[in-house]
């Protein structure tokens, strides 16, 4: 099985895996990074969404072959204490009900509040359409990107 | 409805104990103190109804610990259960640290997450668990300083006598935990609570933002492997044989096992064993004729025109209501199947041993699915051992422990740790979904008046639970029938979201609409109008209040601005009693783009006194989202056995740029509290139903109303400015 050098929430790690494997997988069974969720494994649902160089990409269809040389972002590392204004903003609306898609929503809001830090309604509905809730939580996630949007001001 | 009173006795504390690294456990057994009164529970019939009892852990540093004792779905108990608890134990809730109980039968009781009865059913034990350890700390406190108990107060975990000296919890909780348990304790006034009542923002809200393991598809063991499991690709089929050499011959993968009409092919990791899974060339025979929804429809339809059906309510005499009527109106309401696509895949744990059995991961009904369990294995109830995680997404999908099941039987023929995990197109194809049902709605109109009332249903393997019929309008019409049929099909069905009422509260509020027009009245007046018929009814087995229901209903006209909009808003109503709430909303339809869309849903609801209002805040809305979603776009159907859909390419899911604003406001009294969980999702389908009659001009009787794209046409013309 081939070796893979990547980088990690700036970290450099190997793994021995397929090449065919997504980075999902790769997160979550090789690096323990379990914060990264499964929810279709087809792009459809961005519970799997991390940053790569930056931008929100869905790991379950990223293969590991085509990470090297870019850094790759996970809730785990968007800031060291979870003080990050979009964490800070989820908890101050209460966001989550079960919370397994909230991770993915995260990754999603903050790549793109780096974009564009006083978006529009409608512009955080289009940022933000991509990612299911399925306990359709989508007025507090649509509350709490604004209000990130003001931290990060 | 009414809330049974509870007498409370040292019997039921069954475990008072000094902790060997100090301070106070306190087990208690509600088992005779919680019984529910004989009419409830109210939906999941299924259930194995009992009560429980919870833990609380005081250190001698003065640190609490409270054990949540039922299963977290995102229905917030992990956070409102031991919010009761504190609040009569008269700690501060930011030095409370809660920890989700495992399955523990002999000390909890009614360890379920399902029809949305936690909080109702734990309101009175759950404070009187943290009343009685409160008393024990005072006596002990008032013993070591000489006092009357009675001329002690407490405070954030501080006891104060009334020479002004005081002593925390912690400085006394070895002696508390000798002494006797106190009787009769006292329970708060609702106007002296400091924790019910105020905004507590989710216990696991730092491990959700930063990921952090907590789901059971995050957990892991020493030498654990993964299981994929190859199921019958129809409802109705049987292995006859396969082959996976290709599967064994493939990198990571170390076990092939059938079981049970299933192969699971055991990995090193998850990936492995899916892509694996994928190489097994299964043939399959026809067991049962393979059914088709055309199939189905054609038998419930054929149900609904039956002379004959189970009677589940009768009142005065419908047949001759019908018989004498000037006009009957008559309608059919269509529902297909549903999956619940919890967001978490279906998943489990399983360590068969010798000595136990470990199984961990997410279920709403852990003591059934550990019975169970032990029971297929032989093996005793006690070797199992239950660990609950939090759960991403139930639905009601997680009421069903066949996924436990498996990964119990997989590991017990493996003879290693083995965590079974579906991949959404397992999740989606191997549901046990919501039954697709059909609704015959009939009312008999004689002088201008509703004098009959027929509701027959016909759903795919159940039926409706005996309590349904009882709802409204049961009492408000003098002849009204309600009676029901069910084929039975090789397809898996169960509770999903709001079991029955999810659909049937979209038939009858839709239908109302449409009796109004038919008799020229005011839709909310005619509703208002029935209730009054209901006022002092000595009829026991009406379910709902009318009085509750009258009070939603004029509270919704009220926020809504009911009939008073700018142009370009249609509004449609809807009211319905579930889950011992009652619930109005009235949706707000805008035309944008030429498009009808539902900008807004103002939602009333009366579930007593609300423990946590900003979780009680995000369920109501997360309810009426939710069954805007299902009645828009939620389609699922078989071909000769097979599923229609198996991923969310082509099943849709509501997303976000299609959730409407959700203003909710709950009616603000000192009732105890009644379920969250459900009751704001059945009534959303008819009030956007109903607002889209005014627009287009379409009836909707069938889901979802995404079907057939010329229904959604905009009859009205925008109007621009």
């Amino acid at each position: 099985m081939p070796t893979y050098s990547i980088k990690i929430n700036g970290k450099q790690q190997t793994v021995n895996v397929s090449e065919d494997t997504p980075l999902l997988w790769v997160l979550r069974d090789q690096l323990n990074l379990v914060g990264t969720k499964f929810g279709c494994g087809i792009g459809q649902c961005g519970a799997c969404t991390v940053h790569i160089n930056g931008t929100a990409m869905r790991s379950c269809s990223t293969p590991i072959s085509v990470i090297a040389d870019k850094e790759v972002t996970t809730i785990e590392g968007l800031s060291t204490d979870g003080l990050h204004p979009v964490q800070e903003a989820w908890k101050e609306v209460d966001v989550p009900q079960c919370g397994y898609c909230q991770a993915g929503q995260i990754m999603t809001a903050s790549a793109f509040l780096a974009k564009n830090s006083s978006p529009s309604s409608e512009e955080i509905k289009n940022a933000m359409h991509g990612n299911i809730c399925r306990c359709a939580a989508y007025n507090r996630i649509h509350k709490a990107v604004e209000v990130a949007a003001t931290k990060l001001v | 409805m009414s809330d049974k009173k509870i007498t409370f006795s040292r019997r039921n504390f069954i475990r008072t104990s000094s902790l060997a690294s100090g301070g106070l456990l306190i087990g208690f057994n509600l088992f005779n103190s919680c019984k529910p009164n004989a009419k409830a529970p109210v939906d999941l019939a299924d259930l194995d109804y009992k009560d429980f009892n919870a833990y609380i852990k005081i250190a001698e540093n003065g640190a609490v610990t409270l054990f949540s004792p039922n299963p977290e779905i995102g229905q917030g108990v992990k956070t409102a259960m031991p919010m009761l608890i504190a609040e009569e134990l008269d700690v501060a809730w930011s030095n409370v640290n809660v920890v989700q109980g495992d399955l523990d039968t002999v000390n909890y009781q009614r360890q379920v997450a399902g029809g949305s009865q936690s909080i109702r059913l734990g309101w009175e034990p759950l404070r009187q668990t943290g009343a009685t350890a409160r008393q024990m700390l005072v006596n002990a406190a008032a013993a070591r300083w000489g006092v009357d108990p009675s001329s002690c107060t407490t405070k954030n975990g501080v006891i104060t006598n009334a020479n002004g000296d005081t002593l925390g919890y912690g400085e006394v909780v070895t002696e508390a935990a000798a002494l006797d348990v106190p009787e009769n304790v006292s329970l708060k006034h609702p106007k002296d609570f400091t924790i019910i009542g105020t905004d507590a923002v989710n216990v696991d809200i730092d491990k959700i933002i930063t990921g952090k393991p907590l789901y059971g598809i995050d957990y892991k063991a020493d030498g654990m492997l993964y299981a994929a499991v190859v199921r019958s690709p129809a409802f109705g089929k049987k292995l006859v044989s396969f082959d996976a050499s290709e599967a064994k011959a493939s990198g990571n993968v170390i076990d092939i096992i059938e079981f049970d009409n299933k192969i699971a092919v055991l990995a090193k990791d998850t990936w492995s064993a899916f892509k694996a899974k994928k190489t097994i060339k299964a043939e399959w025979s026809i067991d049962t004729p393979l059914e088709s929804t055309e199939d189905h429809d054609k038998i419930l339809k054929k149900l609904l025109q039956d002379k004959e059906a189970k009677v589940l309510r009768e009142d005065g005499n419908v047949d001759k209501a019908f018989a004498e009527a000037d006009k009957i109106l008559e309608r059919i309401y269509e529902a297909p199947f549903l999956p619940h696509n919890c967001m978490e895949p279906m998943n489990f744990y399983a360590n068969v041993t010798a000595d136990k059995i470990h199984l961990v991961g997410p279920i709403q009904t852990p003591q059934r699915t550990a019975t169970t369990i032990a029971s297929n294995l032989g093996r005793k109830p006690d070797e199992v051992h239950l660990e609950m995680t939090r759960m991403g997404g139930g639905f009601g999908r997680r009421l069903y422990g066949d996924f436990a099941i498996e990964a119990a039987t997989i590991s017990n023929l493996a003879k290693k740790p083995i965590k079974v995990v579906y991949s959404r197109e397992d999740d989606m194809t191997a549901g046990i979904y919501r039954p697709a049902s059909k609704y015959k709605i009939k009312a008999a109109i004689k002088n201008g008046k509703i004098t009959g009332y027929h509701l027959r249903e016909a759903a795919v393997n159940g039926n409706m639970y005996g309590l349904i019929p009882n709802f409204f309008p049961a009492g408000a019409i003098e002849n009204y029938k309600v009676d029901a049929a069910n084929y039975q099909s090789k397809v898996t069905t169960g509770a999903w979201r709001a079991p029955y009422t999810n659909f049937l509260a979209f038939a009858e509020q839709s239908f109302f609409d449409e009796l109004a027009d038919e008799l020229n009245v005011d839709r909310v007046q005619m509703r208002l109008d029935l209730l009054q018929k209901v006022k002092g009814t000595t009829d026991e087995k009406i379910e709902y209040s009318p009085e509750r229901l009258e009070n939603v209903i004029k509270l919704a006209v009220d926020k809504s601005n009911w009939g008073k909009t700018t142009a370009n808003i249609y509004q449609g109503f809807s009211a319905y009693y579930c889950h011992n709430s009652h619930v109005a909303e009235v949706a707000d339809v805008e035309v944008v783009n030429g498009q009808p869309v539902v900008k807004k849903v103002t939602c009333v609801i009366d579930c007593g006194i609300v423990v946590n209002p900003i979780g009680a805040e995000n369920q109501a809305q997360g309810g009426v989202v939710d069954g805007i979603g299902h009645a828009m776009y939620g389609d699922f159907a078989f071909n000769k056995g097979v599923p229609s859909s198996k991923n969310f390419d082509t099943y849709r899911l509501i997303r976000m740029k299609e959730a409407p604003v959700v203003e909710t406001h709950f009616v603000q009294n000192t009732l105890a509290p009644t379920g969250l969980g459900e009751p704001t999702l059945p009534p959303a389908g008819a009030a956007v139903a109903n607002a889209l009659k005014a627009v287009t001009g379409h009836r909707f009787t069938q889901q979802p109303f995404t079907k057939n794209p010329e229904h959604l046409k905009v009859q009205k013309k925008e109007i621009i400015g």
